[in-house]
């Protein structure tokens, strides 16, 4: 009985070709529909009973048009993201970071902050992974602001909607804060600010899995999967920012926009920080907002530096790892990302 | 009986893995012991890093995203 299940269930799932195949098909449809995506906004637009050049009928136009954009953008993206990452894993980039030398520590942990998969919820037993591995402290915390901070969602939701100069500057920057606020928090020497547990658990690598040999098919799979979790998770997200970036577009004046996001108003940029900290989105609810406020003539200083505090500082991240450290060294981490973000917002708002 | 450790901090993929366990488990008529660690530091000291994170009587099996439910039966038939 048992073994006849187990036949039955063996079966289930397409064959290899069929994989290949289905996701070439569906690439290339996704690929045709991006270019069909002005015309079928115009066509949607002209349903509604609003003129196009009136304050609503601008939003709407914004809204059906950033809608599909950025869910196909967002899907391409997880997808190609989730087969890449397929051949990196947590315990190989411990392995690799263990090994180094602090100073070549830190880039490359900002370096494989960004290509090794991990969730928000895995925070703390990466953390503690990496610690008790003997990770330096700062080449951890470079390798977990780097994750957040310069995600391919990001990077690849920034390029299709204010294009590849912004994207660039962003992953320049990011990548940068990730590995100075790493290197300064490591030469601050703040391994008693971990909790007592933490300090006390010397334990090292335990528990090995055993390496995993994936065909391609499977790394498809994964990132099939990974479009299934992650884009039914955030496309609500992307709804919401939509929205907000479509009421902005719309309604808001540029006179308004210039005064309180323009380069004169010196004050935005930390009001930027201070307003995107509580924030809880990602990348794919944050970027179609900024593409509004820059739209609207927001200074670009400004507008990194909120959707740097939106991305990389959150509140509800803040209390995951209040579990491995103290509050002291939350506040320390806070400082110094917060510094680094306002200096990239000053940056960018003097020379342009 | 098969036991099974689910290393996670509650979040809905430690509920999805152990909703596929217990599935996987029936079909194959296999009895099954379910016991989540959610404890940060007990989740540590197995070795996970990345959650969740399965272990079939006492070894860990998988660490990271959903498990394959394929490879669940195959744990859980050896």
């Amino acid at each position: 009985m048992t073994i006849e299940t187990h036949e039955t269930m063996q079966k289930h799932g397409a064959p290899d070709w069929v994989w290949g195949a289905g996701i070439a098909v569906l690439a290339g449809l996704g690929w045709l529909a991006y270019g069909q995506l002005i015309p079928f906004a115009n066509w949607v637009t002209a349903w509604f009973p609003v003129p196009r050049d009136s304050h609503s009928g601008e939003a709407i136009a914004f809204f059906v048009y950033d809608v599909p954009k950025v869910l196909l953008l967002l899907t391409g993206i997880v997808f190609v993201t989730g087969v890449l990452r397929s051949w990196f894993s947590p315990e190989k980039t411990r392995a690799i970071l263990a090994g180094k030398r602090q100073i070549v520590g830190y880039p490359l942990a900002a370096m494989l902050g960004v290509l090794t998969p991990f969730c928000s919820c895995s925070s703390v037993p990466l953390f503690i992974g990496f610690v008790s591995a003997g990770v330096p402290l700062g080449v951890t915390f470079s390798f977990l602001i780097a994750g957040p901070m310069v995600g391919p969602v990001g990077l690849g939701l920034l390029y299709g909607l204010v294009g590849w100069e912004i994207a660039t500057i962003y992953l320049v920057f990011g990548f940068s804060i990730a590995t100075l606020a790493g290197y300064v928090m490591g030469k601050m020497g703040l391994e008693r600010h971990l909790q007592d547990w933490v300090r006390e658990l010397n334990t090292g690598p335990v528990g090995n899995l055993p390496e995993e040999t994936l065909s391609f098919v499977d790394r498809l799979k994964i990132g099939t999967g990974q479009v299934r979790e992650i884009v039914g998770k955030v496309w609500i997200w992307v709804l919401i920012g939509i929205g907000i970036g479509a009421l902005i577009h719309g309604y808001v004046p540029e006179a308004v926009m210039l005064k309180i996001m323009g380069g004169e108003a010196w004050w935005s940029v930390p009001a930027a920080v201070v307003v995107g900290v509580p924030m809880y989105t990602n990348a794919a609810g944050v970027i179609p907002i900024v593409e509004a406020l820059l739209g609207k003539g927001a200074a670009l200083g400004t507008t990194l530096a909120f959707m740097m505090s939106v991305i990389a500082l959150s509140l509800p991240e803040m209390i995951i790892l209040k579990q491995v450290l103290k509050l002291r060294l939350i506040a320390i981490f806070l400082a110094v990302v917060s510094a680094g973000i306002l200096a990239t917002g000053y940056l960018f708002n003097a020379i342009l | 009986m098969k036991s099974v450790k689910i290393y996670g901090p509650g979040c809905q993929r430690c509920d999805t893995t152990e909703k596929m366990v217990r599935d996987v488990a029936a079909t194959l008529g296999i009895e099954v012991t379910i016991e989540k660690v959610s404890d940060a530091k007990s989740i540590a000291l197995a070795g996970v890093m990345s959650t969740p994170g399965v272990a079939v009587d006492g070894t860990l099996v998988h660490a990271g995203g959903l498990p394959d439910a394929a490879k669940l039966e195959q744990w859980l038939t050896v």
